[in-house]
């Protein structure tokens, strides 16, 4: 019986690793491409095509990026600085807002968490919310417009938060420094901030992962190309090639674009801190998808 | 008494006080991020007059719409927006979870790590290096499948960025190469929390794993699954803008199989510069969207209370 039984789990099991080697796979190999690109010769790529192993090994698409560092470098550090930004000023609002709404007892309190639950059922649309960023708010071709549309702050992140401060820390230790005369401010730095650490690190990864990735703000309010970011740039060139391959009257000034192993090269460059980083905040990162599923 | 109960107010106020202040940032946020836009959905319902600003346009009532749906534009798009949201609905259901349940056979500690490590891969990625990577496969000129594949077995080579027929099929796995690693870490932590008594119980009575899976596993997950596709119904008007408009790099050919509501929005907006037609067709997705969320809402509340979002 037992001897079956053990026969049928190593069926399974063997079934297991091998869908899992596919989907590996299969995950990796566009990447692998990729780079591989990156890596080829670009007159051998333009005419042999992608290969999974350079036909001809070269570094010209690097020493293009270190050439054209003016530009690249520049989208690089707007992408730095927009994600550093950004993610500090998302935690700082969601952590005071966070905390301000677990104090249940503050008249008002549940009126202003209603407001905040409206703009996670409802918003005004693409449309509208273009036509409020040009003209009453004006960031067309500011670093703002890059930081603030929607990815500064969320009402999941805050509910998320707030959750957490009201479930995972203790209500007393807040009390007994308020007995000892300490403001709501005070107790917030002092105990709920330093307490909150992992909630924080969750929220603080998917925000920073949303701005690196970022693109649709740029699509809608950048034209002015010091402030493309590495996505934004990476879609700029996309949209250049296109429009360079419909109007084949303009074939000469393909010359001046990037070759597509250099494109590869910088989309490369692109991902690389997300792949260099990844292994150490796949746990955030992991805790972050099961918290969000339960309350998508 | 009369001292203490003033006391006690002040006392009040100073907490009231900073809690609103520290409130005070957020709320700015949502108001210019949220709440002007929804005023902003009046723009829908004005004939457009720059010398008076978009904002101070005349109404015009509901000409906006009646331009949208005479343009014929809209059965396609919204045709398009459902049936795609369909296939990943069903698709994003049954492949995650077959995935969750074989990982969850594994045994070895560091198989199972670099196998959800990698597989998480592509959630991580943004859309327009997934365009770069599909473009990588399929270009007519240097792809990897017409150049090492197609050619030297045909003779000729696909020009996928022209042919409509193979994009549901390739925006479809696009999306679950994506998402697969979300949906399995997903559907895993329910499974995780499956008391190891019940497959113990089962294997004294002798039952296989397919008799496990289909008598103990899947019955967990269907809260999850209800849940899940409950959200999905509620987002069926909206769509992945980045996977519709990166992908299939916004060729034109492509449309009729490739344009969902949020690109056509995107596409009358900013390259038609059409701001009352863009205009109606984000208003009528807004309005289906808060229907749809407050209906599916309140289904989940009849079935489990603690998933409900409010």
């Amino acid at each position: 019986m037992s001897g079956i039984k053990s026969m049928e789990e190593k069926v399974v099991g063997v079934i297991a690793h091998v869908v899992m080697i596919i989907l590996s796979v299969l995950a990796v190999a566009p990447f692998w491409l990729l780079v591989a690109g990156s890596l080829t010769e670009n007159n051998v790529l333009t005419k042999s095509g992608y290969q999974f192993w350079p036909k001809q090994f070269s570094l010209e698409a690097y020493h293009y990026i270190i050439r054209e560092w003016a530009q690249i470098g520049n989208a690089y550090a707007i992408t730095i600085i927009v994600t550093v930004a950004g993610t500090i000023c998302s935690l700082i609002l969601v952590s005071m807002a966070s905390y301000a709404l677990a104090q249940n007892d503050i008249p008002g309190i549940r009126i202003v968490f209603l407001l905040i639950l409206i703009t996670m059922l409802f918003n005004g649309g693409v449309v509208s919310s273009y036509i409020i960023y040009t003209n009453v708010v004006n960031v067309k071709n500011t670093i703002f417009a890059l930081l603030m549309p929607n990815l500064l702050l969320n009402g999941f992140n805050v509910i998320l938060v707030r959750n957490y401060m009201q479930h995972s820390i203790p209500g007393e230790l807040g009390e007994a420094a308020e007995i000892d005369g300490a403001g709501p401010f005070k107790i917030y730095l002092r105990i709920i901030l330093p307490l909150s650490k992992p909630i924080m690190a969750t929220v603080g990864l998917l925000t920073a992962v949303s701005y690196w990735n970022d693109w649709t703000n740029g699509l809608y309010y950048i034209t002015d190309s010091k402030l493309y970011s590495i996505q934004l740039l990476l879609n700029q060139m996309n949209n250049n090639v296109q429009y360079l391959a419909s109007h084949s009257e303009l074939a000469g000034a393909g010359q001046n674009l990037p070759g597509i192993s250099m494109r590869m090269a910088i989309a490369v460059v692109g991902i690389l801190p997300i792949i260099i980083l990844y292994p150490f905040f796949q746990k955030y990162f992991e805790k972050g998808i099961t918290m969000g599923a339960v309350k998508g | 008494m009369g001292k203490a109960k003033i006391n006690k107010k002040h006392i009040r106020l100073k907490k009231i006080i900073p809690i609103y202040l520290m409130l005070l940032p957020a709320m700015i946020y949502f108001f210019i991020n949220n709440y002007l836009p929804m005023y902003g959905i009046t723009i829908a319902f004005r004939k457009l007059n720059y010398k008076t600003g978009i904002l101070n346009s005349p109404f015009n009532g509901f000409d906006n719409f009646r331009f949208l749906f005479a343009s014929g534009n809209l059965g396609p798009i919204v045709r398009n927006t459902i049936l795609y949201n369909l296939a990943f609905m069903v698709i994003g259901t049954i492949f995650p979870i077959t995935v969750a349940i074989l990982f969850n056979e594994l045994r070895g500690k560091i198989a199972k790590k670099f196998y959800q490590t990698v597989l998480l891969l592509p959630y991580l990625i943004s859309m327009v290096i997934v365009s770069y990577l599909v473009f990588a496969f399929l270009s007519a000129d240097t792809g990897f499948l017409n150049k090492s594949i197609i050619e030297p077995l045909t003779g000729n080579t696909i020009s996928f960025y022209q042919e409509k027929k193979y994009w549901p099929f390739i925006l479809v796995f696009v999306q679950q190469w994506k998402s697969i690693g979300f949906g399995m870490v997903l559907y895993l932590s329910t499974i995780l929390g499956i008391s190891n008594e019940y497959y113990e119980a089962a294997r004294v009575d002798g039952a296989t794993k397919w008799q496990q899976i289909k008598c103990i596993t899947l019955p967990f997950l269907k809260p999850t699954v209800i849940t899940m596709t409950i959200l999905s119904i509620s987002k069926i008007c909206s769509s992945d803008f980045g996977l519709f408009y990166q992908v299939p790099k916004n060729s034109g050919t492509l449309y009729s199989v490739t344009q969902t509501i949020d690109t056509y929005v995107y596409n009358a907006l900013m390259n038609q510069n059409n701001i009352a037609m863009s205009s109606a067709a984000s208003v009528l997705q807004a309005i289906i969207g808060l229907v749809l969320v407050l209906v599916c809402n309140g289904v989940i509340r009849k079935i489990s209370k603690e998933n409900a979002i409010f």
